[in-house]
């Protein structure tokens, strides 16, 4: 605790104008950031898996499978840091036994469980079933083992069986996407239902969450792919690369257009707040909001990508830019989660004054465990890439 | 006639549904706390246990039942509306057992500063005093004692209460001005100053005494036409008395 | 050792009897609310509520020192129950507000040349909102407002998402760092329902704090209800809160 203290004397040092004495503590930091960037990531992926799905949109066919492991891998990871910042993670169960119904926190479990039980988990299975059932008796040892585990005994694969199991795929990813809008909007709204913070009270606030989310998803799927067929040693298919790179070009462009109404709309409405604001953007949040989300995150991809999509360039550059591009969104929708979250902390409730945030390097919400929780999904991935290998060569039919 | 068969695929994932609901509501029967949902959702024992909490001060009808000298002291002075535990600090344990634990008695200056030392921001007519003026070195209960405080000689100055009243005339031009050239006080306000308020002049003429044009007052005092100037208001109106020449 | 505490409870208890002329001419005049009780509390039967006439605050920061040791909050100054600020209005229309580790070593005179229009200052404390946000946004229940209106935390339950902490428009919430659940100002719920007042009321020297009940006739809250025009702090919230002001600047936030 006493470290505790001098951190918070340290900060207490630091503030400009006056905040009211229990603000000295930033209560949600860097886990909690990361938190909603891991969420976006997975309703981002699988809406991206969804467009195969249910929009026919046959281009993106081969980063489907990728994109449901990726979704998976995220959604396994994202309660993590949120379970990690919690003053009593033993009584997290506490959510699921009498869970507060008018709490936007609390349907937190039941979307999650929703989400992961009825949605992704369900849409997987019935997706690599067939090829389970036929791994299971191709490979031998624990893997054998596992695939007869993850088929649940159900190896029943006439073709009326497998036509059902691509009904259902069609079913689940129809409850699937509104199930993903929910999952993110509902993250949105957590931050935006909260009306005694005039930075993030905001109907705009899911809207802007779900955009932003769609666009890191579409940007991660894209350098999964664009990565693993490297690794693999074959060429990207052009013409997915450049259905993904035209998603993400304009999906960022309503994200900016939402994100301008949002800002627009409050320099208008003028109320109370915005002076308090108007400070906080120009002075602690000016590197990482004007710079880093604006220009780098959003300004630059797009552009980026509108010259590497319409122009006449060899393939090799066009997947360069759209590389770039995607990287340079992951950092900028990162900013984006740091900076309503973190930004929504950094003034007094009494709109008098500014504090500071410093970040721990160890320590429970440190950086090196932040940075954990943003490698363990890659790693979860890499797993179950290993066990459920997407890529089409693969398909055992 | 063929009836239809649940597809294979979808029993097999029922029963393990099946199973998870059952868990979850099993272990929901388990672990939800008994008094839970009984007066809300919460936990209804958390009432009793918050209001288990131990008191530490013990109140000032727990004092005066034994204390009576001093209560019935400060029962009458400017010190009546205080609860013992004011200065002294919580006395619940001294309350139980008054023999094995004694209450704080506050015997230097430091105590009665918090509340008598002087502040802008306090509300006017709160007696106050300038620490480092006001007999430095002195404790304060030499001169005053703390359940009947009435100064051992009445205040010579009004600023004794009106500090910054006194501080904005101090440096203004109405610093020559006695407080009671313009406020007429009786000398009970002294003693006990709600019981006689002091009085503020009612017109425009009084202030005429010495600011018209044929006042009889010194030559530099400024002058105007008590006729014109200003209107219908009166003069304090405007102009702050104790800062007059301020715009 | 039993004698200590036996007697203790014996006093509490006596308090909580229904008061008769023997019992009176015993323990004197019993404290406010005593001639209400029957054997035992029922929180049926009450409605708190708070008053504080701002032109009596004398900044003196007795409430938010008995508020720390009645209730064994963190000396440490980043946790307060309760806490006084000063406001000072300038001339040029600059405010400044300060409040050096809450007040609880009362203040210290800021000399300034500058011509000061108001100054004055200002308790605060949880408002037991009627509609608590905070209440609304606990995952799990263990914040909660009880049948006699006092907004509680259930130490035992709470998780420690602070959630709660981001909810309070007012700042009136900390995360105790010992029990790493949220806390907050409990209208001294364990004095309140023994019939003592408050810590920081019980301290005030000038009774700019007024408790009592907010719906029974005779309470010296509803006296302050009758004689004041009363303000809330950010009413456009609709929080609701039960703590009213008189005397409120408009510079209060």
């Amino acid at each position: 605790m006493d470290e505790l203290f001098k951190q918070l004397a340290e900060s207490l040092s630091q503030v400009s104008g006056f905040i009211y004495p229990n603000e000295a503590e930033l209560h949600w930091a860097l886990l909690v950031v990361i938190y909603p960037y891991l969420t976006g990531l997975v309703a981002g992926a699988f809406i991206l898996a969804s467009l195969e799905k249910v929009f026919k949109v046959k281009e993106v066919e081969p980063t489907y499978r990728l994109a449901m492991l990726t979704a998976l891998a995220f959604l396994i990871v994202a309660p993590m840091p949120l379970l990690a910042h919690l003053g009593h993670p033993e009584r997290s169960f506490e959510i699921f036994l009498t869970p507060h119904f008018e709490s936007a926190m609390a349907m937190f479990g039941f979307v999650y469980a929703w989400y992961l039980m009825v949605v992704l988990l369900l849409e997987i299975w019935f997706e690599y079933r067939a090829d389970v059932v036929k791994w299971s008796e191709s490979q031998k040892g624990w893997r054998r083992l596992a695939y007869r585990l993850i088929s649940l005994g159900s190896n029943d694969i006439s073709p009326k069986a497998v036509a059902f199991d691509q009904k259902a795929v069609h079913t689940i990813t129809l409850i699937g996407i509104p199930s993903a809008f929910l999952l993110h909007g509902y993250v949105g709204f957590i931050f935006g239902s909260v009306k005694a913070n005039p930075w993030w009270s905001s109907v705009l606030m899911p809207i802007v969450f779900l955009f932003s989310a769609i666009v890191s998803g579409i940007a991660l799927v894209l350098l999964l792919y664009y990565f693993t067929t490297l690794v693999r040693r074959k060429t990207p298919e052009m013409s997915c690369l450049n259905k993904l790179a035209s998603f993400l070009l304009y999906t960022l462009i309503v994200d900016l257009s939402l994100e301008t109404l949002d800002f627009i709309h409050r320099l208008y409405e003028s109320e109370e707040s915005i002076k308090i604001l108007s400070e906080l953007i120009f002075s602690k949040l000016f590197l990482s909001l004007t710079i880093v989300q604006i220009l780098l995150g959003t300004i630059g991809p797009i552009l980026l990508l509108a010259i590497a999509r319409f122009s006449r360039l060899p393939d090799e550059l066009k997947r360069v830019g759209y590389f770039i591009a995607a990287l340079l969104i992951q950092v900028g929708i990162f900013s984006t989660r740091w900076n309503v979250v973190i930004g929504g902390q950094l003034f007094s409730k009494s709109l008098r004054g500014l504090t500071v945030y410093k970040m721990q390097l160890v320590g429970a919400e440190g950086l090196l465990v932040g940075i954990g929780f943003l490698i363990l999904p890659f790693l979860i991935l890499f797993l179950l890439v290993k066990l459920l290998p997407p890529w089409q060569e693969s398909r055992s039919s | 006639m063929r009836t239809f068969r649940i597809p294979d695929q979808v029993a097999r994932l029922a029963v393990l549904f099946a199973v998870a609901v059952v868990a979850l509501v099993v272990v929901r029967h388990i672990f939800v706390p008994k008094s839970f949902g009984k007066l809300g959702h919460y936990r209804a024992a958390a009432v009793d246990e918050i209001a288990s909490q131990s008191v530490r001060y013990a109140g000032m009808q727990t004092c005066v039942e034994c204390h009576t000298e001093e209560a019935e002291k400060k029962s009458s002075s400017f010190h009546r509306g205080l609860a013992c535990e004011v200065c002294h600090g919580p006395a619940s344990e001294h309350a139980s057992d008054p023999e094995a634990k004694k209450p704080f008695v506050p015997r230097e200056r430091g105590a009665c500063l918090y509340c008598h030392n002087y502040l802008p921001s306090r509300p006017t007519g709160f007696p106050q005093i300038l620490e480092k003026l006001h007999n430095p070195m002195k404790p304060c209960p030499t001169c005053h004692n703390p359940h009947d405080p009435t100064p051992p000689h009445v205040p010579g100055t009004c600023s004794a209460c009106h500090a910054s009243i006194a501080r904005i005339k101090a440096i203004s031009h109405h610093d020559s001005l006695e407080c009671e050239t313009c406020h007429e006080a009786s000398p009970q306000h002294r003693q006990d100053p709600r019981s006689a308020l002091p009085k503020k002049p009612t017109n425009r003429e009084f202030c005429g005494k010495c600011h018209a044009q044929n006042a009889p007052s010194a030559k530099e005092i400024r002058r105007i036409d008590l006729a014109t100037h200003g209107g219908r208001y009166l003069c304090w109106q405007c102009h702050y008395p104790h800062y007059p020449e301020g715009r | 050792m039993a004698t200590t505490c036996e007697r203790r409870e014996f006093l509490l208890k006596l308090l909580q009897l229904p008061c008769s002329a023997v019992l009176l001419s015993m323990c004197g005049p019993l404290p406010l609310f005593a001639d209400e009780k029957k054997e035992g509390y029922d929180a049926g039967e009450h409605y708190y509520g708070m008053g504080i006439q701002v032109d009596k605050c004398i900044g003196c920061g007795r409430c938010a020192e008995a508020c720390k040791a009645e209730n064994d909050v963190l000396r440490q100054p980043y946790y307060f129950r309760t806490w006084v600020e000063r406001y000072v209005v300038y001339g040029d229309g600059e405010v400044t507000v300060d409040s050096p580790e809450g007040g609880i070593h009362g203040f210290s005179a800021a000399e300034s040349d500058r011509e000061v229009l108001r100054s004055f200052f200002v308790p605060k404390l949880c408002n037991h909102c009627d509609n608590p946000p905070c209440v609304q946004v606990c995952p799990v229940g263990a914040t909660f407002k009880s049948v006699d209106g006092v907004i509680l935390v259930d130490k035992d339950y709470c998780i420690g998402c602070r959630y709660c902490i981001q909810a309070c428009p007012y700042g009136a919430r900390y995360l105790d760092p010992r029990t790493k659940t949220a806390d907050k100002c409990t209208f001294c719920y364990h004095r309140i329902t023994k019939g003592l007042l408050p810590a920081c009321v019980e301290v005030c020297p000038t009774q700019a704090r007024v408790f009592g009940e907010l719906k029974a006739m005779s309470s010296p809250l509803r006296r302050l209800m009758r004689m004041s025009q009363l303000q809330v702090l950010k009413p456009y919230l609709n929080t609701e809160p039960k703590v009213l002001y008189s005397e409120l600047d408009r510079e209060v936030r």
